[in-house]
């Protein structure tokens, strides 16, 4: 009846996980009670559930992946306590506990954090900024949202019912072959990652249709913000990478369901097939995410230093020679295979020339400082503590690139402090940029300044010191992944790692104070109108948070900075004034179908896991039967009438229109 | 121009100053090479960070010098609102990046071919064969021409160019020997071929690098650099003791487990490390069950 699924399943000896997933359970239901006394049900599902406004899916995406920043971030420190403790004894986490946190560090930071933060922000920003109301395909872009957090549930189930992923956060074979993990650990991994990753094809799909094909007039190519030029380069490459990582997940699943020999050591199963395959996938996916977040620093850069973006069209051909770039790269992952020298050469050359692009980036946001009057907002020191951390974690990046160096430091504690630098210095710290400089956007007031700085601080202090000693520990000698160690140098840079690993949850702790002292003192800091930071591109024409259609009538785009440039002739007294004629728009209706997909997909693959066949059959006829109503709807679209538009639109003109009177009058 | 100009002769400066503090620390192992092939990584990879370090650092105080001095309560600081574009400036800053990375690509290329881990070292002395099998989570190292073998305790003659021929017999792991230089994968099935050398007798650490079960932390082993003598000292020592290395006691042996301390077999079956790789020999079984006791019990100590 239940597969595999036995009551043996769940850890009952195992207090961490049980305890944990308790309180996990405990704060779920309490969230659910609440908002059910609340009465907020019905809000919830017809404005969120059921969404298909790209501003609440991309919301909707960053929520998640702070909720899921917060469990990666506990495995994290889990591990440096392990290995803090751990000298010359087994700490206080055995191996095959030891070894599911750090796989499941991996994989939630990757692809629950890193990712849906990135889509969310290009859900939110990338209409926006292009001057239209929606993405190219609403439905399919809740469906992958609500895929996505199928994948998180997985993932976070493993915790209580069974175990998770042992291998690593990429699973290589033969370790992740049923011969050398039985247990289900590696089917959470499989499933709950494939049906992401599913949700993140589409949105690679949706997004490059939006840019390529739905633009305010006058919106061309050379005009777009660079974000949307990084999104367009990361989109392309999810829509190539991602098939390459469903159909290398498919081979093992197939291996390890149905006894394939894709990548087993018998019956001439290759695992250097694996290990090419997955990093085809893998090298692309490290610019999937690092892009959007050069595209936050490029506007963060630009309006804090009250400047436009230093070379625009270098900025363009840089981020498209990185997403081309990025295809070529991937074997110097495994330097240490064995390759003959000129392939390692070739690879290793090819990896240096991504730092060309790369290079020419941090110099032109530095020559968009030059001459500015940068105005220190969080987000700029966010941009600044990139710049910095970042060009070092270039430097190591290009090191493990010089073939015989990386023969010294590959699986090392240094090639981990070197992506962590890249992705907490890149990555992270972009991501909250751009969190900060379009919270007000979104909901119409601005995150408290101050709780944002010492956040920032912590963070880029606490990053310096959990990750330079794992420099120093990789220079020593030291393996990542140990569960313990009985090298004594190795002991005082880990402990002041730990220490690292405390400032950090500072800085965590800062932001949840930011995010409640916002919330409570939103009068205060509430932005009327519409453009709280004297923004340059479109969204910051529109009120904050823009109303569902996000303009009342399209924007007619003239230039690059197209806003700033309307701003400062409006302030002349130039360039129309006059209220538009405001006609009737249609949205497209809010659809339950993504949240029922995902409803199937979790139980689908659940049954998958556990092997409870019937309730994947459920599951697939459901999936299939929601896919079927859909597709017969009869009505897609509803209609705001004009006057409504008319009204809303107003409402923010005299808004703004008071704001800009009250400072003249200040003045 | 002239701050560039400064601040070059600072990076300079700085960077063997770097490089020297790097190497000081001499329990840092990869910094601390005991043979020709490790030397030459090292070598490499420091000169790398100093050539980098030339345009790094530079930037990291640029930027910090223009962050500060351009904030926007500094009236000193001249606003440029419209300075968006100088081909000049572009061309710097495409050649910057574009030349380092040429002489790096340089670099790389002659490094990757000189220090290809399957060339043999060139040496006077006749090379040793020693035959790497990585086991859940213990090392085996057969020597064929000795017909000896030893597990997790790696003997050789300090001075003599060792040929390793490695493979796995169960999931793929790394062996590695930070002190004597370039790490290499096992994988079953397939052999990977390495050449170090010890320069001087010594007592090395060696360790798998790449996760392969629960073991996998306590997968390390001791690589001892004997001087000749004492190495044909220890041959006859291992040739006197222990037990035979069968096919049967491989298999007994290619089981998960930790082995508490290092042993040897003063004999090994012929072709035992063809048999593994035709898989005659056939893989590791993986964990006997899949429950936590049955874990706690393969971890042995």
């Amino acid at each position: 009846m239940f597969g595999k699924l036995t009551w043996g399943a769940i850890p009952f000896d195992q207090p961490i996980p049980l305890f944990a997933g308790a309180i996990v359970i405990v704060v779920i239901v309490g969230v659910l009670a609440f908002i059910t006394i609340k009465g907020w049900i019905p809000y919830l599902w017809s404005e969120w559930v059921t969404s298909v406004d790209h501003k609440h899916i991309g919301i909707m995406y960053v929520t998640l992946a702070a909720v899921m920043l917060i469990r990666g971030f506990i495995d994290a420190i889990m591990m440096r306590s392990q290995q803090a403790i751990a000298f010359q004894s087994q700490g206080y986490l055995p191996p095959e506990h030891y070894n599911q946190i750090f796989s499941a560090h991996g994989t939630i930071m990757i692809f629950f954090v890193a990712m849906p933060f990135v889509i969310g922000l290009m859900n939110f920003v990338l209409p926006l900024q292009l001057g239209v109301r929606d993405v190219a395909f609403p439905t399919l872009n809740s469906v992958s949202f609500w895929l996505t957090a199928t994948g998180v549930l997985l993932v976070n189930i493993s915790l209580v019912v069974g175990e998770f992923s042992k291998t690593g956060w990429l699973p290589f074979p033969p370790l992740s072959e049923l011969a050398y993990s039985p247990g289900v650990g590696v089917d959470y991994y499989l499933w709950g990652v494939q049906i992401a990753g599913v949700g993140t094809l589409m949105t690679g799909v949706n997004f490059v249709t939006t840019i390529l094909k739905i633009h305010a007039p006058g919106v061309t190519y050379m005009r777009m913000p660079v974000f949307c030029w990084t999104s367009l380069a990361t989109n392309l490459l999810i829509v190539a990478a991602f098939p390459v990582l469903t159909a290398t997940l498919a081979m093992l699943t197939l291996d390890r369901y149905l006894g394939f020999h894709f990548f087993t050591n018998e019956a001439g199963g290759n695992v250097m097939m694996f290990m090419n395959l997955i990093w085809i996938w893998g090298h692309p996916e490290v610019y999937i995410l690092v892009l959007p977040a050069f595209g936050v620093f490029s506007e963060v850069v630009s309006t804090f230093s009250r400047k436009p973006l230093f070379g625009y069209r270098s900025m363009v051909m840089a981020t498209m020679a990185i997403c081309i770039i990025a295809y070529t790269v991937w074997l110097h992952h495994f330097f240490t295979m064995g390759a003959g020298p000129n392939v390692n050469a070739v690879f290793g050359i090819a990896s240096m020339i991504i730092a060309v692009p790369t290079g020419v980036k941090i110099f032109n946001w530095l020559f968009t400082m030059y001459g500015g009057r940068i105005v220190y907002a969080t987000p700029m020191l966010w941009s600044v503590g990139f710049m910095v951390t970042f060009v070092i974690g270039g430097l190591t990046g290009v090191l493990v690139a010089v073939v015989p160096a990386d023969f010294m430091l590959h699986n090392s504690l240094f090639q981990v402090a070197h992506f962590h630098n890249v992705i907490i210095g890149g990555v992270l710290f972009g991501m909250f940029a751009g969190y900060t400089y379009w919270f007000p956007k979104a909901f119409g007031f601005r995150l408290h300044e101050g709780w944002g700085k010492a956040a920032f601080w912590c963070w880029f202090i606490g990053f310096y010191l959990a990750f330079m000693p794992l420099y120093v520990v990789g220079l020593m000698g030291m393996t990542r992944r140990m569960q313990h160690y009985d090298v004594p140098e190795w002991r005082p840079w880990l402990l002041v790692a730990e220490l690292g690993a405390v400032t950090v949850l500072a800085g965590i702790l800062c932001q949840v104070m930011q995010l409640v002292v916002s919330i409570r003192h939103r009068e205060e800091l509430r932005d009327v109108t519409g453009d709280p930071w004297m923004g340059r591109s479109l969204e910051w024409s529109t009120a904050s948070p823009p109303p569902a259609f996000n303009f009342a009538v399209l924007p007619v785009v003239e230039d690059r900075d197209d806003y700033w440039r309307r701003q400062r002739l409006a302030e002349r007294g130039l360039g129309p004034t006059a209220e538009p004629v405001y006609k009737a728009i249609e949205m497209p209706r809010n659809s339950p179908t993504g949240f029922i997909c995902a409803f199937f997909a979790s139980f689908g693959g659940f049954g998958m896991i556990w092997q409870i066949w019937w309730l994947v059959i459920v599951a697939i006829v459901g999936a299939f039967a929601t896919f079927v109503v859909f597709a017969w709807r009869d009505r897609t679209e509803y209609e705001i009438p004009a006057e409504e538009v008319a009204r809303i639109d107003r409402a923010n003109r005299r808004a703004r229109g008071e704001a800009v009177a009250n400072a003249e009058a200040l003045t | 121009m002239i701050l560039w100009g400064r601040m070059r002769k600072l990076a300079f400066g700085l960077a063997p100053l770097s490089a020297a503090l790097l190497l000081s620390g001499c329990d840092w192992a990869v910094l601390n090479p005991k043979g020709p092939i490790a030397d030459g990584n090292s070598t490499l990879l420091v000169d790398s960070v100093a050539i980098m370090l030339v345009i790094v650092v530079p930037t990291i105080v640029a930027t910090l010098a223009a962050a500060w001095w351009y904030r926007a309560s500094n009236a000193r600081a001249h606003y440029l609102p419209d300075f968006e574009y100088s081909g000049q400036l572009e061309l710097i800053v495409w050649a910057i990046p574009l030349l380092t990375i040429m002489l790096l690509g340089g670099v790389t290329w002659i490094g990757a071919h000189d220090l290809d881990p399957a060339v043999p070292i060139v040496s006077k002395e006749e090379p040793l064969n020693i035959q790497v099998v990585s086991l859940d989570w213990k090392w085996l190292f057969i020597y064929p021409d000795q017909h000896v073998a030893s597990v997790d305790r790696l003997v050789v003659p300090a001075g003599v160019p060792i040929r390793f021929a490695l493979t796995s017999g169960s999931v793929m792991t790394a062996f590695f020997v930070p002190q004597l230089g370039s790490m290499i994968y096992t994988m079953n099935r397939m052999t990977t071929h390495l050449n170090l050398l010890a320069d001087d007798p010594g007592t090395f650490r060696g360790l798998a690098t790449q996760i392969s079960g629960d073991g996998f932390a306590s997968m390390h082993f001791e690589v001892v650099a004997k001087t000749a003598p004492e190495f044909y000292d220890w041959l006859g020592q291992t040739r006197a003791t222990g037990d035979e290395l069968t096919p049967e006691r491989y298999i007994e042996l290619s089981k998960q487990s930790v082995v508490p301390a290092p042993f040897t077999f003063r004999a090994v079956a012929d072709g035992l490390f063809d048999k593994i790789l035709d898989q005659t020999l056939p893989p590791g079984p993986g964990p006997i069950a899949e429950t936590n006791s049955g874990a706690a019990a393969r971890m042995g100590k």
